[in-house]
C-alpha cells in the first residue's frame, strides 16, 4: 500500500529525518513511535506532500507520489488526520465533514459515508450544527478523524490522536481506530503513547532522532527491553 | 429633511466603499495579504468602461460587463505574476510588491492614456422627490445602494452555501488543513482575486457615475478609504466590510455637511482610531479563540 524509501528531509541545515525506509501493507495498522522531536510528524507531512524531501521517495500502491502536490495525493486515497486536529473552528461540524469529501463527486456514496461517520461518532451527529471550535478536545479529535474518513481513504495517516486527551477518551479513540481498520482502511499511526499504539498495531517502527532504530510486530516491540525502558516507563 | 438627504448620499458613497472593501477583505482573509494595488484595479475598470462607452459607443451595462471581465483578468494575472511567486516570502516583501504593482499600474495607465483628466459620460442622472418635494433623492444613490446590497447578499450566499465558498472559508482559517482536504489553495486564491477584481470594476462604474473624472491615480483615495473601511469593519470579515464601508461613507458625508469639508478625512480617521482602540479587530472582526 505505502512504501517509504530512503527518505531524508531537511529544515535548512538541520536534517529532521535521515534515510528512513518502511512500509505499510494493505489492511495493517502500523505505528511509528518515538519521543518528541524524533521526526514523526515530519515523516507524515512528507508522505502527504506538505513537505518535500531532500532525497528518497514515497510510493502509494506502487506509484511514486513524491512530486505530486498534496491536494492531489488526497484524491489518490491517502488522508491525514493532522497533529493538533486542526478542525475548521469557525465552521460547523457538518461543514467540516463535507470538506473532508471536497474532491468527491459521488453524492450518494458521500451521504452513506456521512451516516457511517455518525455511527462511529454519535457525538458528532448530536453536534453537527455546532461550530467546530466549540467542541471539546476529544470531540475535535473525533471530528478530525471523521473528516479524514469522508475522503474515503485507502490509507489514513494519524498524527498523535491521543494528544491532550484523558485516559478514558484515549481508549475510546483507539477503539475507534481499530474499528476503522476493520472496515477496511489501512492505518499509519504516529504516537507518543507507545503503550496504546503497540497494543493495536500489527507492526511498529521506532524512530529516534530521525532514524529508524527498531522494527517488529506490535507485540515484539512491546516486549523488547529497549522499548520498555525508553517508552513504556520500565 | 437635510439629515435624511445626507444620510442617503452617505449610504450611496458608503456602498461604493463597501464594494471595494469586500475585495480588500476577501483577499486579506484568504491570501493574508494587503493588496494595495486593489485601488488601481478600480482605475483600470474606470478606463475600460470609459473607452467602451466613448470609443466603442457601448451602452452602460455592456461597458460595465467589459470592465468586469478585464478587471477580473487583470486581477488574476497580477496575482499569478507578482504575488504567487512570493507565497512563502515574508509579508513585508508581499506588501512592498503590492505597492510596486500599484505604481506600475498607475504609470502604465499614464503612459497609455495620458495624465489628463477625462470626463466620464453621464450615465445616470435625475432624481425623484419625496415628502412633497422636501426630499430629493438621486437615482444614482438608489442604484448604488441596491447594487451593494445585492452583491453583499450574493456573496454571503456564495461563501456559506457553495462548495467553493466553503473551501474559501477553510483556506482563510487554515491553509495547511485545507490542502489535506484536497483543496487546491492556489486555485482558491485565484478565484478570490477574480471576485475582488470583478467587484472593483462595478465600484469603478458607480464611482465614476458619481464623480465623472477619469485619471491614472483615481483609484488611490477610494482604495485607501475602502481599506480603512475594511479595517474598521474587521478585515477578513465580509459583513464587516459591508458595515465598515457604509459607516465610513455616512461619517464622511456627515462630517462634510455638519463640521468641515477640509476636516472630513481627519474625522473619518479619528473615528477609525477610536474604534480600533476599543475593538482592535474592528467592529465585526473575528475573536481569536480556538479551543485545544
Amino acid at each position: 500500500m505505502l512504501k517509504v524509501e530512503n527518505l531524508s528531509v531537511r529544515y535548512g541545515m538541520i536534517e529532521a529525518i535521515r534515510n528512513i525506509s518502511f512500509e505499510v501493507n494493505d489492511g495493517e495498522i502500523v505505528t511509528l513511535i518515538g519521543a518528541n522531536g524524533a521526526g514523526k510528524t515530519t515523516t507524515l507531512q512528507t508522505i502527504s506532500g506538505l513537505l518535500k524531501p531532500a532525497s528518497g521517495a514515497v510510493y502509494l500502491d506502487g506509484q511514486d507520489i513524491t512530486k505530486i502536490p498534496p491536494h492531489k495525493i488526497v484524491t489518490m486515497g491517502l488522508a491525514q488526520v493532522p497533529e493538533g486536529r486542526r478542525v475548521f473552528a469557525q465552521m460547523s461540524v457538518l461543514e467540516n465533514l463535507e470538506l473532508g469529501a471536497y474532491y468527491r463527486k459521488d453524492r450518494n456514496a458521500i451521504e452513506a459515508d456521512l451516516k457511517n461517520v455518525f455511527e462511529l461518532f454519535p457525538r458528532l451527529e448530536e453536534r453537527k450544527n455546532q461550530l467546530a471550535g466549540t467542541l471539546s478536545g476529544g470531540e475535535q479529535q473525533m471530528l478530525a478523524m471523521g473528516r479524514a474518513l469522508m475522503a474515503k481513504p485507502k490509507i489514513m495517516l494519524m498524527d498523535e490522536p491521543s494528544m491532550g486527551l484523558s485516559p478514558l477518551l484515549v481508549r475510546e479513540i483507539f477503539r475507534i481506530i481499530e474499528s476503522i481498520n476493520q472496515q477496511g482502511t489501512t492505518v499509519l499511526l504516529v504516537e507518543q503513547n507507545a503503550k496504546m499504539a503497540l497494543g493495536i498495531a500489527d507492526r511498529a517502527y521506532v524512530l529516534e532522532t530521525g532514524k529508524i532504530t527498531l522494527e517488529g510486530t506490535g507485540a515484539e516491540l512491546a516486549a523488547s527491553e529497549q522499548v520498555r525502558k525508553a517508552y513504556l516507563g520500565g | 429633511m437635510a439629515f435624511l438627504s445626507y444620510l442617503i448620499s452617505g449610504l450611496g458613497l458608503g456602498s461604493v466603499y463597501a464594494i471595494i472593501a469586500l475585495g480588500y477583505s476577501m483577499v486579506y482573509g484568504i491570501a493574508k495579504m494587503l493588496n494595495f494595488a486593489h485601488g488601481d484595479i478600480i482605475m483600470a475598470g474606470a478606463f475600460a468602461s470609459f473607452f467602451a462607452m466613448t470609443a466603442a459607443g457601448m451602452p452602460l451595462i455592456a461597458a460595465a460587463a467589459i470592465a468586469m471581465v478585464l478587471c477580473t483578468l487583470l486581477g488574476v494575472t497580477i496575482e499569478r505574476l507578482a504575488y504567487k511567486p512570493l507565497r512563502n516570502a515574508s509579508s513585508l516583501s508581499v506588501l512592498i510588491t503590492a505597492i510596486g504593482v500599484s505604481y506600475f499600474l498607475q504609470n502604465a495607465a499614464q503612459l497609455m492614456f495620458g495624465s489628463d483628466t477625462k470626463i466620464y459620460p453621464t450615465v445616470l442622472n435625475g432624481s425623484f422627490s419625496l415628502f412633497g418635494g422636501q426630499l430629493s433623492v438621486s437615482y444614482l444613490s438608489i442604484v448604488t445602494i441596491l447594487t451593494c446590497v445585492v452583491i453583499m447578499g450574493a456573496l454571503t450566499l456564495f461563501i456559506n452555501k457553495t462548495k467553493t465558498g466553503k473551501a474559501m472559508r477553510a483556506c482563510s482559517e487554515d491553509k495547511g488543513a485545507a490542502v489535506l482536504m484536497g483543496i487546491n489553495v492556489n486555485r482558491i486564491i485565484s478565484i478570490t482575486f477574480a471576485i475582488g477584481s470583478g467587484l472593483a470594476a462595478v465600484a469603478a462604474v458607480l464611482l465614476c457615475a458619481a464623480y465623472p473624472s477619469v485619471y491614472p491615480t483615481l483609484g488611490s483615495m477610494p482604495g485607501i478609504r475602502a481599506f480603512t473601511a475594511a479595517v474598521f469593519g474587521g478585515i477578513g470579515s465580509i459583513p464587516g466590510a459591508f458595515l465598515g464601508g457604509l459607516m465610513l461613507g455616512v461619517i464622511e458625508t456627515f462630517a462634510k455637511a455638519y463640521i468641515s469639508t477640509q476636516l472630513s478625512d481627519a474625522i473619518v480617521f479619528a473615528v477609525l482610531i477610536i474604534v480600533l482602540l476599543i475593538r482592535p479587530t474592528g467592529l465585526l472582526g473575528k475573536k481569536v479563540s480556538v479551543k485545544v
